[in-house]
């Protein structure tokens, strides 16, 4: 039997449940298995509930389960929250903290904080004892834990990580010892150890900016894009990159985009509350064809919404955001590879149809951890697409930045170089940039801009198709749903179902031509979303003419599990 | 040698008289007089009758949004350092949609040259009510008069310590030269409010009205270099309206900070790509 084994944090905000997490999530992957986790801040409660969920398996594992086998309870809300997720599971908690009335047979006292207290002289040293007692109701190699706690401890000292050791092995030993059956969940660890990257969707995102070698990123802080912003804020200096924090989402945009038009590889990330403000200069990057990449990471609205939930709520905004037609492109990562390589890949493509690429991604993809192969930044190169003065031969004697061109696309030149002088404009104008009202100008420029999305449409990525090429039942995905959906194809195909999965990464503009193959096929087609009235099912409509036969949905801000999908589709009667 | 010329001469879409020319007449000559070639130049506006003057001049242009000339403004200085990036807006551009950004550009202290066409009316959208409009002016919207108090600008930048506060008249174009001159020179955030007869719109604040008021503060020995003068002069506005640099100190600009400039404009740094591996070599 594979190993498949879930971990709960449950705690108050502040109570370090991330460090546990983190701390577990490196121990099993330093030992060889995949990992998975996921973070959920509920704030239903005062203080707020956060939970930190972390699967191991012996498998590649990208998505969660409902099933729980141990409960770390830091407070009383864990288990009033979390019991019912065990069947067959154990709650570690501390009953001299915890207050509990009735005890179930689930529960396991460790008392966490008096062996704090009495190894380590500290109660701060909690948490890392519950991490103990987690492994050795594992019987797992104590070794992999005393590892990562030296490697996370570096910083502080020799003391404190070898207080943290000891107070890993007093609760390690502890549950060995008097847990009844002893090594409940003993696993076996993986003999082949890859070097596999644990890895956040919000980091692999901005290590792929990098890579493309963005120089200026303006945004305002939003929660669950701001990881992003910070995390290229904190190599900036390296990259010789410069992160401002403009005064509002308008300015941030048009301060990406001035940065852009003086040739800068710009971006700018932000939430839909965010979006909806730089909205105006979405349309300015537009009809000024200046490049620049959005990285939108969604979460529940309208306005304030469900700020530290998930949600797939905006694609409709993002694909019909401002006045005016105008080309523009959205990509949507299934997985951290794809937050770095479709990231990286945005800003070639941005600079090459000078447009507004969008980097979809949403609260779950952008705070939860994986498990995947090495990023390989040498597949990438970097393409500018950028006119300079000495390739420019003037005929005319004047550089014309929007010159018309058989694919729409104009050479585009930066300020600051003799003889040419570049001209941008948010009205309509002419092939130098000047202001230019007249009919004529007008149904020409607007169709030198709309063709470049014909040259685009080419290059858009086909869906994966997971599973079966034909199948009975046929799921589409898009963006960060792609792991739970996986799960479910290889769950029915064991239980004898004909199911595959038609995934999207590549939105906008949608790859028709390859979309009409792989769903004509399919008897029933379901598309699965993150929110409450299918967009991407509207797309499919709108630019293939396909009807979906079903929608499953969830917009309860919560990111889908494999058994949600499954209940639904029985629900529904389609399976 | 730049020459006039080379920022050339076109037609425009302003209204015959309208103080839009002298300011027009200002910049090109003040940057022939600092030897600034076209090329060197990128003039960022926002929408209204003042934001189109980049149009009527040879230079690089980004003509932006409504109220929004200050961010790409500022983008574009950090991408480009070595550019002279002036602003040029109105006043309901500037202090009305834009205001946010205008506080938040002083802060910031780019060496950018920030020139307000303020005529104390929207001149484009035909004669609402600016921030600057005096209380109780008639308009088609404002029926009753304005009741706001209007916006004073420079007791504004005064109060953010904004590191060059100027006002200039668009009926003197040799001061207002001499002023454009100046705020370019002057590295750091610099603010030229420029009283503009608006001839169509703005019946009450004509070239006369102006011309009987305004005096020149360098006439008077005012030295620009007191906070609190400064504030003070700001104030002045009536029977008396003063005219050059009420306040001017250097402190350091935004991209004195910006330490990767120090070695050059920011496009001309090649990324440093090569370094991914050592963040990834972190997640192993
Ligand atoms: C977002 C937005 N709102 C409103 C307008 C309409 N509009 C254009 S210019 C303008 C006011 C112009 O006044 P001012 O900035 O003082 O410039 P002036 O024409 O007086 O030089 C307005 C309201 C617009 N273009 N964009
Ligand atoms: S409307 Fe007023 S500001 Fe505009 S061009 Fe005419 S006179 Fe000048
Ligand atoms: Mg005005």
């Amino acid at each position: 039997m594979s190993v498949d084994l879930n971990i709960k944090v449950g705690g108050a905000a502040g109570q370090g449940i991330q460090t546990i997490g983190m701390i577990l999530a490196k121990t099993f992957k330093t030992s060889g298995f995949y990992v998975f986790a996921t973070q959920f801040y509920l704030s239903r409660v005062r203080g707020g509930h956060n939970t930190f969920q972390i699967r191991v398996s012996d498998t590649p594992v990208i998505a969660m389960t409902e099933n729980v086998d141990i409960l770390i309870a830091l407070d009383r809300t864990s288990i009033d929250e979390h019991l019912k997720e065990l069947s067959n599971g154990i709650v570690i908690v501390d009953k001299d903290t915890v207050e509990l009335e009735d005890v179930s047979d689930s529960i396991f006292h460790v008392p966490i904080l008096k062996i704090a207290k009495d190894v380590s002289g500290n109660r701060i040293y909690s948490n890392t004892v519950a991490i103990g007692a987690a492994l050795g109701l594992m019987c797992f190699d104590f070794d992999h834990l005393a590892g990562v706690l030296t490697s996370t401890f570096k910083k502080k000292g020799e003391e404190i990580i070898d207080k943290n050791i000891e107070a890993a092995r007093s609760g390690y030993e502890y549950a060995k010892k008097n847990y009844p059956s002893g090594c409940k969940f003993l696993i076996t660890e993986p003999k082949k150890k890859d070097k596999l990257m644990l890895v956040s969707g919000n980091d692999a995102v901005a290590m792929g900016a990098l890579a493309a070698g963005v120089q200026f990123l303006a945004a305002y802080p939003m929660t669950p894009s701001t990881g992003v912003m910070t995390f290229i804020a904190s190599k900036a200096d390296r990259f010789n990159a410069v992160v401002e924090q403009a005064e509002d989402e308008i300015a941030a945009l048009n301060m990406a985009l001035g940065a852009s038009f003086a040739g800068a590889r710009s971006m700018t990330t932000t939430s839909g509350g965010g979006f909806s403000l730089m909205v105006e200069a979405l349309g300015l990057a537009g009809i000024t064809e200046t490049p620049v990449v959005i990285f939108l990471s969604q979460r529940p609205g309208p306005a304030t919404g469900l700020p530290t939930m998930t949600e797939q709520g905006e694609l409709q905004f993002v694909l019909n955001a401002s006045q005016g037609e105008f080309p523009r492109c959205v990509l949507a990562p299934a997985t951290p590879e794809d937050c770095f390589y479709l990231t990286a890949e945005a800003f070639n493509i941005a600079d090459k149809y000078q447009i507004p690429v969008f980097i979809m991604s949403d609260q779950y993809l952008a705070d939860s951890l994986f498990t995947c192969e090495r990023f390989d930044p040498s597949t990438f190169l970097i393409e500018r697409h950028l006119l300079h003065a000495n390739e420019y031969e003037s005929t005319q004697g004047k550089y014309r930045r929007y010159a018309f061109t058989t694919i729409g696309i104009s050479p585009r030149a930066i300020p600051g170089q003799a003889n040419i002088l570049v001209v941008a404009d948010s009205d309509e104008h002419d092939e130098f940039g000047h202001i230019d009202q007249t009919p004529t100008n007008r149904i020409s420029m607007n169709d030198k801009r709309m063709k470049k999305i014909e040259h685009l449409k080419k290059i858009m990525s086909a869906p994966q198709v997971y599973g079966a090429g034909n199948s009975q039942v046929t799921l589409i995905g898009w963006g960060s749903t792609y792991g739970p959906l996986t799960e479910v194809v290889d769950m029915l195909t064991k239980e004898g179902h004909s199911v595959n999965l038609v995934h999207y990464t590549n939105i906008y503009p949608l790859p028709i031509i390859p979309t009409k193959e792989f769903l004509g096929r399919s008897k029933k087609t379901v598309c699965v979303e993150n929110n409450a009235t299918g967009q991407f099912a509207r797309v499919l409509k709108e630019y293939a003419d396909i009807s979906v036969s079903e929608k499953v949905l969830r917009y309860d801000g919560k990111p889908f599990s494999p058994e949600f999908i499954i209940r639904s589709l029985k629900d529904k009667g389609v399976i | 040698m730049v020459s006039i010329e080379d920022y050339g001469e076109f037609d425009t879409e302003w209204c015959p008289g309208c103080g839009n020319f002298g300011i027009l007449k200002a910049i090109k000559q003040a940057l022939v007089d600092i030897g600034r070639a076209p090329h060197e130049v990128l003039i960022a506006s926002g929408i209204g009758q003042a934001a189109k003057l980049p149009h009527y001049m040879n230079c690089n242009l980004f003509n932006g949004l409504h109220g929004r000339s200050l961010p790409p403004a500022t983008g574009a200085k950090i991408a480009n350092h070595e550019l002279t990036v002036l602003a040029v807006t109105g006043d309901g551009d500037c202090y009305g949609e834009g205001g946010n950004h205008l506080i938040h550009a002083i802060r910031r202290n780019p060496d950018i040259t920030l020139i307000v066409h303020d005529n104390q009316i929207y001149g484009l959208t035909k004669g609402q009510a600016s921030p600057t409009t005096e209380i109780g002016m008639r308009t088609k919207i404002q029926t009753h008069g304005v009741f706001n108090m209007p916006l004073n600008p420079l007791a504004l930048a005064i109060s953010l310590d904004c590191s060059f506060v100027s006002r200039g008249f668009a009926g003197d174009v040799p001061h207002l030269t001499e002023l454009i001159t100046r705020a370019i020179r002057h590295r750091g955030f610099s603010l030229i409010d420029v009283l503009q007869p608006c001839v169509s719109f703005n019946k009450l604040n004509t070239f006369a009205w102006y011309s009987e008021r305004v005096y020149k503060l360098e006439e008077e020995g005012y030295t620009p270099n007191d906070r609190v003068k400064a504030f003070e002069k700001s104030l002045e506005w009536g029977d008396r309206i003063p005219l050059g640099v009420l306040y001017m100190h250097e402190k350091p600009t935004f991209e004195d900070h910006l330490e990767v400039l120090h070695s050059g404009m920011l496009i001309a740094h090649k990324p440093k790509t090569e370094l991914v591996n050592e963040l990834i070599d972190g997640y192993i």
